[in-house]
């Protein structure tokens, strides 16, 4: 790699891009390569259509060696795209690849003023200007190379969650699945059946939840919560806190040296338990005991005790006998894991639909939404699958659904987003009434009918065929007659343009979806943005939509934003695989921002020790006084020390003060007037 | 009030992971707005030292604008904080120098604001025009 002597002058290339018509259709691209040639150290100034394209880069390639160039600057997108193709052609040519410097003269110039072609002009030389100044005074830079920890975590036990550490897991990684609740599975869990092709939900569920389980690379740590993060890619440590369950596996019971013991889940516990609790897997409709499991076939099958309720009689304690598998006295505990990278499938809740009164939930008996529905037709839920009305019991025959419950709400109370699965679980729910309940009608008050997905549409026209009844048009509200608790569903029907008013047993709400209570915090810990919706943000919507800003850290499943199984599925499956990729390189590099003591300058005064959020920094004896020391490792290159060392003693590299200055003076004293 | 010749010189300096990332969302959705702001990317706004603000209006700018990311979402933490720190103190730096305060202004726009990043800068720009130039203006150069 060619050094660049230092003193030597500045010898700077740049390169304007005209992206086809999107730069040049506002910024006289002629006018802006004419204006650069003429800025001080410029020594080449040259325009093409495309510069990411190969001959565009060649170019680049080419002037560095004819000119013998110390720096280049591109301009043309914005560089959170570009910079690291330019990068690259900058070391092609033979130039330490941090002597590149892009000015963004697309997303925050032509694309911003599109009908002000002088003034964007203008702004572009001005772009220029600032590059060039700091291309002017950039250095060699070398990024650090860090080994990566063979091993990857996913935070989230939902299909989502399972099928990333399933793939994780056969490609050899160790993979440590945490989940909050007691048990895997996740939403789908709940779900009786799943459209368009009518399987049981837990039928194709509960083979991945025993492959998860069964899988040797997998560690499972259910009733686990992240406590705290710490690292950076290929090297996070992360604080785990299994709380206290109350009962032993058979493993912890043998390393407590009780031989043969532990919980076999036989539930002999539950019989005895005289605390009774609604059961939050079966949404409040069916009780449990202070001692429990969510269902039959939960996985791992470890009762768990609800310490919040229990009252400590020790009678589950006597009935499990020899065992020994309950503890009382069971504390949470701490534990830290190093992995590479981290997978988030926080998944999602329930809007609390309550919030739109309208509509009555938690008001009227009869008006439950879809996830109470699904438990009620399910087989194994706590009617048995027999669907009945809450007020009496009595089987429902005319139902109304509510579509867009809180979805694509643009009132400030509900959501503003398209769900995206309730028209279709809605429909599945009107081909369910109309199968088990002879002379059943579905009265289904739709906006628009979202069947996008494969074989989608097909199963709508079925269900039309099946004698549902489609009405569009957003309920403006239920009514309830308080003696036969009937409701009666008002609406207008925007088809044919009149008021309709339709009296059903039971009325179904398909209410939004919105991010699971945990998202918020877990995404903080972890670094990861958010929309503003709450939905975590991909670093790409487009072309990295399983990756985040954090390097490291990736997204599977509703998390990143509403989606059905398929495509969380389908999404898991891309973020373990981009999850995998550092853990099979071995070794990520990291971009070498670092800050840097300059050692004569510093005072040891220890201000940027406190002020850096990674504990980078110390103060080290050197020549009989105290100056700053920085571990290159721990530092992130925020440039917070750098920003407030009163004897400018921090040179941040790439950001350091003297190139930003050089920026600031090239804007506001080298312009033209 | 000012000439009519005069445009506003205003200086952006935004973080990379949010307000940049947020600008450049602007530019996607081709979100129009004013044309007087120039911007220098840093990687976190807790990497900016007061005396490059100070250098700015040294320098004859008529308005600085720093943004970053909301609190609680810093890419690093804590950057914004301390961020939202120095800037607090500066205003009243620049007030004791005779400077208006609002000549300074510091906003959060997050990756996903492109909407709210034009409506920042529409706001800044009208802020700086209502103001007119900067009084230090004449003893730059």
């Amino acid at each position: 790699m060619a050094e660049v002597k230092k003193n030597e002058e500045p010898r700077i290339g740049v390169f304007v891009c005209h992206c086809g018509t999107n730069i040049a259709g506002s910024v006289n691209i002629q006018e802006v390569k004419d204006y650069a040639a003429s800025l001080p150290n410029v020594v080449v100034s040259n325009d093409y259509q495309y510069m990411c394209s190969t001959p565009g880069q060649n170019m680049i390639v080419e002037a560095i060696k004819e000119h013998n160039l110390s720096g280049v600057v591109v301009a043309a997108c914005s560089p959170r795209l570009h910079e690291p193709t330019f990068r690259n052609a900058t070391k092609t040519g033979g130039l330490n690849p941090f002597r590149f410097e892009m000015a963004n003269i697309r997303e925050q110039n032509s694309w911003v003023h599109m009908h002000q072609p002088e003034e964007a002009t203008k702004k572009a030389k001005d772009a220029i200007r600032i590059a060039v100044a700091k291309a002017s005074l950039l250095q060699d830079l070398h990024p650090k190379s860090v080994p990566v920890e063979k091993a990857a975590m996913v935070v989230g036990a939902g299909v989502g969650g399972m099928q990333a550490a399933l793939d994780l897991a056969n490609a050899g990684i160790k993979t440590y699945l945490v989940e909050k609740t007691p048990t895997i599975g996740g939403r789908m869990s709940q779900l009786d059946k799943t459209f368009p092709t009518l399987d049981c939900s837990q039928c194709i569920l509960t083979p991945k939840m025993v492959d998860v389980y069964r899988n040797e690379n997998i560690e499972l740590l259910t009733y686990t919560e992240v406590e705290g993060v710490e690292g950076y890619i290929g090297n996070f440590d992360v604080t785990l806190r299994k709380k206290a369950r109350g009962v032993l596996t058979p493993d912890e019971a043998e390393a407590r040296g009780i031989v043969g013991g532990g919980c076999n889940g036989c539930g002999d516990c539950v019989d005895v338990c005289p605390v009774i609790k609604p059961n939050p897997f079966e949404l409040g409709m069916a009780p449990r005991k202070a001692i429990y499991i969510y269902h039959p076939q939960v996985v791992p099958l470890i009762y768990t005790i609800d310490f919040d309720s229990c009252v400590k009689c020790g009678l589950c304690v006597d009935a499990c006998g020899d065992k020994k598998a309950i503890d009382l006295e069971m504390q949470d505990e701490l534990m830290t894991v190093k992995v590479g990278t981290v997978i988030l499938a926080t998944g999602y809740d329930i809007f609390p639909i309550e919030k739109k009164p309208e509509w009555g939930y938690k008001n009227y008996d009869n008006v439950i939404t879809s996830l109470e529905f699904e438990r009620l037709i399910c087989a194994s839920g706590p009617t048995g699958g027999k669907l009945i009305r809450p007020s009496d019991g009595a089987t429902p025959k005319r139902v109304g659904f509510v579509l867009c419950a809180g979805s694509r709400d643009n009132t400030g109370v509900g959501r503003p987003y398209c769900s995206r699965f309730c028209c279709m679980y809605s429909l599945k729910h009107a081909h369910q009434i109309i199968e088990k309940i002879p002379g059943a009608v579905p009265y289904i008050f739709y906006m628009d009918i979202r069947s996008f997905g494969k074989m989608y549409e097909e199963f709508y026209y079925r269900i039309q065929d099946e004698g549902a009844k489609f009405i569009r048009g957003r309920v403006a509200n239920i009514l309830e007659d308080p003696e036969t608790k009937n409701l009666y569903i008002k609406a207008e029907d925007t088809l044919l343009g009149r008021p309709v008013d339709v009296e059903v047993d039971m009325v179904v709400l398909a209410a939004a979806v919105q991010p699971s209570a945990e998202t918020e915090r877990t995404r903080r810990l972890f670094g990861v943005s958010c929309s503003q919706d709450g939905w975590l943000l991909e670093a790409h919507p487009k072309l990295n939509p399983c990756g985040t800003t954090t390097a490291g850290v990736y997204l599977a499943g509703v998390c990143q934003g509403p989606k059905d199984i398929p495509d969380t599925v389908a999404q898991a499956e891309g973020a373990a695989s981009a999850a995998s990729i550092p853990i099979h390189k071995g070794a990520v590099e990291l971009e070498p921002y670092f800050a840097q003591c300059i050692e004569e300058k510093c005072a040891g005064c220890g201000l940027c020790v406190n002020l850096c959020p990674y504990q980078a920094l110390s103060l080290v004896e050197k020549n009989g006084r105290k100056v700053m020391q920085v571990t290159e490792a721990k530092c992130k290159g925020c440039g917070t020390c750098g920003g407030f060392c009163p004897g400018g003693a921090i040179w941040m590299q790439h950001f350091a003060t003297p190139q930003i200055i050089a920026q600031i003076d090239a804007f506001l004293l080298g312009g033209e007037e | 009030m000012a000439d009519e010749n005069w445009e506003p010189k205003i200086v952006a300096i935004i973080c990379n992971w949010c307000s940049y990332a947020g600008a450049d969302l602007a530019g996607g959705a081709r979100i129009q707005y004013p044309p007087d702001v120039r911007a220098i990317r840093v990687m976190c706004t807790g990497r900016i030292d007061p005396l490059f603000i100070l250098k700015a209006f040294q320098d004859g700018a008529d308005g600085v604008l720093v943004s970053g990311c909301h609190f609680g979402d810093c890419h690093y933490l804590e950057g914004n904080y301390k961020a939202a720190k120095r800037m607090f103190l500066l205003k009243t730096v620049l007030k004791n120098i005779g400077l208006d305060d609002r000549r300074l202004r510091m906003t959060f726009v997050s990756a996903s604001e492109g909407a709210k990043w034009a409506k920042v800068i529409e706001d800044v720009v009208n802020t700086i025009r209502d103001l007119g130039p900067s009084p230090l203006r004449e003893f730059a150069r």
